[in-house]
């Protein structure tokens, strides 16, 4: 705060003291935005007293609606595409980072908040679930709902401490947290069969085994329209706005009421649980479970997706997670060149679309649009 | 009663005494400057009374309530709240989704009801949305509602900051500088506004160095230096104190 605030009146330094880095501010095309604005461009009839009624057009040009029906029918339609096993593991594996993704990207993307440390949770949740369901004969359905609470419980006591930390800061203590949970992970070999991992029950809802891919495509599928319809939930609501407050001025949230510690430690609680609740799917789906699971490599990989995809977009989380879990699998046939080349496109993507894949291509969309 | 109490105020900074043992009131429905030459701690006074910083020694009382140490989001929803200096926009919103974020108090700002988008977030929103338009109009910002904060002029942005601390419904309204950085123009339209609120039933208090604006708009003048209470009266007293013109000018040898 102390930052923000120079105690010192000097009224030039005044205009430049906001002023925050490109990568910070959503850009004027990006999606969640409720008007679509262009610089300099005001909207017409948003001027009269009224509100400008919603023509069928303009509700369906909104992420709310339009693009979870996007997600929707593509969730929908892709089986048709997927030809083999194989496709249908891709697919289900990209669901799984894909709800990841949109959960931490509430925490990065919207609070402006750095978590180095989410496969942590990812892993306890994994553990959690496989070790009741699988060891002591706990319904995989009861296990998972209470690993998220349980995961829940965790993220909010280790959250208020380490909130207070800003930038690298926060990123050095949400490291820590991931370590410290991969290092419980590795040790505990009594009851998580240590870094040999363990075998996981499948999973199993009132008698009902998810065996078969088109089992898991459409749980996971499911899950991830209701995930991104939540995340667009909460960035339109005043818990939203309090959320991007705190990401746009946080002194400025906190003198008209907004107590940011409170909302920083919701949304950690949240994308916490995000996580935990896919780790708890995902140690069924593959029915092993590694602390690679919870390992500081995984974490970054996770905020890697949000970063691609782009910052305060739910579906740039999305396209974010599909692009680095299909990517690899694309580029095999590369052999031994697969890492070097898959390295160079992450560069090539943030040097040519800076804010990520989609509130770059949507912004250039809209200045297409408007020649 | 007065709506704002400061006793024997003290602010440290390592060895420097920002704040030195000052004591003010502020009377409801006035409009209260507080003047002073760059570095008097005006800012810093403003940032004890609305939480943003802890004093080191002294109290503050807001509404006849003790609220030294508390914190800005709890001063808030007590009637306290404050433009800044400079500017403290939310650059990754609109405009009005700026002022949103004012009305954040008298929202429902919960999770689970945001989460699953019950009728009443919605209706909320609405209503919330209705009003921060109104407040935009208020302060002469009509054109500009659904503009990206980043996209919008500094002048604007001064306003908006008004009307983002308008939309919590303040008992008190502190005003850090609303004039800094505007031309001879805005500065008026920023006047008329800040006459329309105290109209309204909201007791202002004032940081600037427009000596036009504070010496037209205000009924009472506090003037600091070195941290420390100079002088306080009418207009009138302030303007013919020697002492405010030697802080000013220099001292006369």
């Amino acid at each position: 705060m102390n930052e923000a605030t120079p105690m010192s009146p000097r009224p030039s330094s005044a205009s430049t003291a906001n002023i925050s880095r490109p990568g910070d501010t959503t850009p004027p095309g990006a999606p969640e935005r409720p008007a679509p604005q262009a610089p300099g461009t005001p909207r017409t009839g948003a001027g009269s007293a009224g509100r400008p009624r919603q023509g069928l057009k303009a509700r369906l040009m909104k992420p709310r609606t339009g693009g979870l029906l996007v997600l929707a029918v593509v969730v929908a339609v892709l089986p048709a595409f997927l030809q083999n096993a194989f496709h249908y593991d891709v697919a289900i594996q990209i669901g799984f980072n894909a709800i990841v993704a949109i959960g931490l990207n509430l925490l990065i993307g919207y609070c402006g908040q750095i978590s180095l440390g989410h496969a942590g949770f990812l892993g306890v949740g994994a553990y959690f679930s496989a070790i009741t369901v699988t060891n002591f004969g706990w319904p995989p359905l009861l296990s998972l709902v209470v690993a998220a609470v349980v995961v829940g419980l965790l993220a909010f006591v280790i959250a208020r401490p380490i909130l207070r930390l800003k930038g690298h800061y926060l990123a050095m203590a949400t490291l820590g947290i991931g370590l410290i949970i991969s290092i419980i992970l590795n040790q505990e070999a009594q009851l998580t069969g240590g870094p040999d991992g363990m075998i996981v029950d499948p999973f199993t809802v009132f008698g009902f085994e998810f065996k078969k891919p088109w089992h898991w495509y459409s749980l996971v599928g499911g899950l991830l329209v209701i995930a991104a319809w939540l995340s667009l939930n909460i960035i339109d609501s005043p818990v939203g706005r309090a959320l991007r407050a705190v990401h746009g001025s946080e002194v400025a949230a906190e003198v008209v009421g907004v107590d940011t510690t409170r909302y920083k430690v919701m949304i950690f609680v949240v994308s916490a649980v995000f996580a935990s609740v896919v780790g708890s799917l995902g140690a069924h789906y593959i029915m092993f479970l590694s602390p690679q699971e919870a390992s500081f490599f995984h974490s970054v990989e996770l905020v890697i997706m949000v970063v691609l995809g782009g910052m305060a977009s739910t579906f740039g989380a999305v396209v974010g997670a599909a692009t680095l879990t299909a990517l690899p699998q694309f580029l095999t046939f590369l052999e031994d060149y697969e890492h070097l080349i898959f390295g160079l496109i992450l560069m090539l993507v943030m040097i040519f679309l800076p804010k990520g894949v989609v509130p770059s291509l949507a912004a250039l969309f809209k200045r297409g649009g408007e020649k | 009663m007065s709506l704002l109490t400061v006793d024997t105020l003290v602010k440290e900074f390592g060895g420097v005494r920002a704040i030195d043992d000052l004591s003010f009131t502020i009377d409801p429905g006035t409009i209260h400057s507080i003047i002073g030459p760059n570095g008097a701690g005006k800012t810093t006074l403003f940032n004890l009374v609305t939480g943003v910083y802890t004093p080191t020694f002294g109290t503050v009382q807001f509404n006849g309530e003790p609220v030294t140490g508390k914190k800005p989001y709890e001063l808030a929803a007590r009637g306290m709240s404050r433009t800044f200096q400079n500017l403290q926009i939310c650059m990754n919103m609109t405009a009005l989704e700026n002022v949103l974020v004012g009305r954040h108090l008298h929202l429902d700002g919960r999770l689970l009801p945001s989460l699953f988008r019950l009728p009443r977030i919605v209706r909320g929103d609405r209503a919330a949305e209705d009003m921060g338009r109104e407040l935009m109009a208020f302060v002469g910002l009509e054109k500009y509602f659904d503009w990206d904060a980043d996209a919008m002029p500094y002048g604007a942005l001064k306003r908006l900051e008004i009307a983002r601390a308008l939309a919590a419904e303040p008992k008190l309204l502190l005003l850090d500088e609303p004039a800094a950085g505007l031309n001879d123009v805005e500065s008026r339209e920023i006047d008329n506004v800040i006459k329309k609120v105290a109209e309204s039933g909201v007791t202002v208090v004032l940081v600037e160095h427009d000596m036009k604006m504070v010496m037209e708009i205000s009924d009472h003048i506090l003037v600091l230096d070195y941290g420390r209470k100079l002088t306080e009266g009418t207009p009138q007293e302030v303007r013919q104190n020697p002492d405010v013109i030697a802080a000013y000018l220099g001292q006369v040898a």
